[in-house]
């Protein structure tokens, strides 16, 4: 079914996920510390990211992310240096100059578009990203993410069906990690799974655990190479768990147990991650502590690197709103 | 009344429990406004009061929680919906443009329509451009929704009473720097008639007319330039649609300088409406040109450098005040 991945390949995959995982970390710090407005984590999303970027021909296929993507961003070129731009606002942050918050994402080299503040808006780009791939008959295809409760939104079913009316080659994966900040999937949707609402659609839906990295992936190929093979679009739900609150602006004990959240920890994707690769015999204390040890210099790294970097000038301020200069702008 | 200080969010949420207790027609419903209180925190509590019937989560559907909301108000009910940014409000465009507004016109004056549209205005800091705009004059140019924004706690409670007793649909603008603002405010039940601008502050050399949170920074200015001898009255008109004409041009006719201040952009924002108003009803009063403080026609940015050159503040408002005398003398 799927390539045999490497052992090489493998622990790449485990050291994307690891090295998401601190520098996240690293961002509530900061938080916490006052020295950025914002962060909003992907801490247990890891996995169904980083399996899903693995699957794709990266730089080439195109990715339509949404704002806990850090592990998919990381795996498809985005760098620590980038993220640590962006959390404080800073001129070279590559997505937008310092204009957009932090895990909006939007990477040029990678073929991934920023992700707006109202949710769900990337999946009709998705489709329209996969519509202009078909009229320029290119055999790329798109991955849109989304969290589970924004497919409440009219507008990521409008989208679904309009690719799968037209075969487009975009794979939408749901990242469902339990909740849409304080709501649960049980309020979100009728059916058990996002997956579920394919059948009404007209397309493949699959089910996966999103908390294990090489079943994604190994699931994200066989969807991958049926889209860029013609076979069309199809919808599939990594499942885990929002370890951590929505975002820095959130208190999520009001709404969930302490034991809930420890529960769900069990199921961390770094732990079965670092379990599999153990069981296989590809992963060293010495390959862990190495790792470690890199992950914390590169975060350490790209964080004074923002902090010492400037922030734009207030010169630019008025730029870029048109292509064209417009008088009284 | 029995006045006490509480805070902005305290005033909504406790026009929205009287407004409950009262009538069984009144609910509540939004996207996180149950267990979680809404990520303002202006529901909170309510849930335990109210029960999960009236104070109820939805999906995350704007076009559905309003639409679903004109469809309850049509037959009877007295829906208050709560969208979590003003950004959002486009998701449910044709709603609110084509639907909520119209239904009344529509339908030869069958439908009533008393849906409140509780939704948050401004920036909080830091928020980009799709979570700090300020939306209320987008809707100005819709005939059918009244356009409330309240610059105090005082005016949340009074103003929102109104729109719960009324019978047409309304759009509530609640400032996010504004809800852990605190005010005397009456604990009784009372409102505050839309269509009747406050005079927040006496003067007689120019007049701001504040919108919102601007009102907070007028006040500011005011402050600073009675100093200088300069003497500023400062009016809200505390509902852009109905607007009280009446009393911005009676205080433009003592003052004749005016200055409108927004945190909405300056094209095509509330200014340009109460400018046009002044232009062919005061101009016989006006002494210079009619002034706007409000943001830059830029969208948003996050980096905290340049958020703060395109909003505008109070200190923009003194630059505006001194300019008629700069010019005079010019
Ligand atoms: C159109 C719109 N409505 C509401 C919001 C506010 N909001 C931001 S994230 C979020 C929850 C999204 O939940 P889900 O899709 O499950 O993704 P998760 O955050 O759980 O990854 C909400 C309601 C928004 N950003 N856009
Ligand atoms: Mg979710």
């Amino acid at each position: 079914m799927s390539d045999e991945l490497s052992p090489e390949m493998k622990k790449e995959m485990y050291w994307m996920m690891l090295l998401a995982r601190r520098l996240d970390e690293r961002a509530w710090v900061l938080h916490r510390q006052g020295k950025i407005a914002f962060h909003i984590s992907g801490i247990g999303q890891e996995a169904a990211q980083v399996g899903a970027a693995f699957a794709l021909q990266r730089g080439v296929d195109w990715v339509t992310p949404y704002y806990r993507d850090l592990a998919l961003m990381l795996s498809l070129g985005y760098t620590p240096r980038h993220f640590a731009l962006s959390l404080y606002g800073k001129r070279e942050e590559p997505s937008s100059g310092g204009r957009q918050m932090p895990s909006h994402w939007g990477y040029k080299p990678a073929n991934a578009v920023s992700h707006s503040a109202p949710v769900a808006t990337q999946a009709s780009h998705a489709a329209g990203i996969g519509l202009a791939i078909k009229l320029n008959g290119e055999s790329k295809v798109v991955l849109s993410t989304i969290g589970e409760g924004s497919t409440s939104q009219g507008e990521w079913y409008e989208a679904v069906n309009w690719a799968a009316i037209h075969n487009l080659p975009v794979i939408f994966m749901v990242e469902n990690n339990m909740y849409a900040i304080s709501v649960p999937v049980a309020k979100q949707m009728a059916v058990p799974s996002a997956a579920d609402k394919a059948c009404g659609l007209g397309l493949d839906g699959r089910k996966v655990d999103g908390t294990d990295v090489f079943a994604v992936y190994a699931m994200m190929q066989e969807l991958v190479a049926k889209a860029r093979n013609g076979g069309g679009p199809s919808l599939i739900e990594a499942r885990m768990y929002r370890i951590t609150p929505h975002s820095s602006d959130d208190d999520d004990r009001s709404y969930r147990s302490r034991e809930e959240v420890d529960e769900a920890k069990k199921s961390d994707p770094l732990l079965v991650g670092k379990r599999q690769l153990e069981a296989e015999g590809l992963l060293s204390e010495a390959d862990l502590e190495s790792m470690e040890a890199k992950a914390k210099d590169m975060v350490d790294d790209a964080i004074q690197y923002a902090e010492a970097a400037p922030y734009p000038e207030v010169a630019e301020g008025e730029y870029p709103v048109y292509a064209e200069e417009v008088r009284h702008a | 009344m029995t006045m006490r200080e509480i805070t902005y969010r305290e005033a909504i949420r406790e026009a929205m429990s009287i407004e409950m207790r009262k009538d069984t027609s009144v609910f509540l419903m939004g996207e996180d406004v149950g267990v979680f209180g809404g990520v303002w925190g202006v529901s909170e509590g309510m849930l335990g009061e109210f029960g999960a019937e009236r104070v109820r989560d939805t999906p995350i559907t704007e076009a559905a929680i309003i639409g679903a909301g004109l469809g309850a108000a049509m037959v009877g009910m007295r829906p208050i919906v709560e969208i979590m940014f003003g950004d959002f409000l486009m998701c449910a465009g044709d709603q609110i443009v084509n639907q909520v507004a119209k239904a009344r016109f529509m339908s030869g004056g069958k439908a009533n329509v008393p849906l409140v549209i509780r939704v948050t205005t401004g920036a909080p800091g830091s928020a980009a451009a799709q979570h700090s705009q300020s939306p209320e004059s987008w809707f100005m140019n819709v005939p059918g929704i009244k356009i409330v924004c309240p610059a105090t706690p005082a005016d949340a409670k009074g103003l929102l009473l109104t729109a719960l007793r009324g019978q047409d649909p309304v759009m509530f603008y609640e400032h996010k720097m504004l809800y852990g603002e605190s005010g005397a405010v009456p604990e009784e039940d009372f409102t505050v008639p839309f269509g009747q601008a406050a005079v927040v502050r006496e003067g007689s050399d120019v007049t701001v007319i504040a919108v919102g949170i601007m009102v907070k920074k007028a006040l500011e200015a005011a402050e600073a330039l009675a100093k200088e001898g300069i003497s500023l009255e400062v009016i809200d008109p505390r509902t852009l649609v109905p607007l009280d004409r009446e009393t911005l041009i009676r205080s433009v006719a003592k003052t004749g300088r005016v200055v409108i201040a927004h945190e909405a952009h300056e094209r095509g924002g509330p200014g340009a409406e109460i400018a046009a108003v002044l232009a062919s009803d005061a101009v016989e009063y006006l002494d210079g040109p009619v002034l706007r403080v409000a943001a830059r026609n830029v969208p948003l940015p996050y980096s905290p450098v340049l958020e703060n050159y395109v909003l505008p503040d109070a200190a923009d408002i003194i630059k505006a005040v001194r300019s008629f005398w700069a010019q005079k003398g010019a």
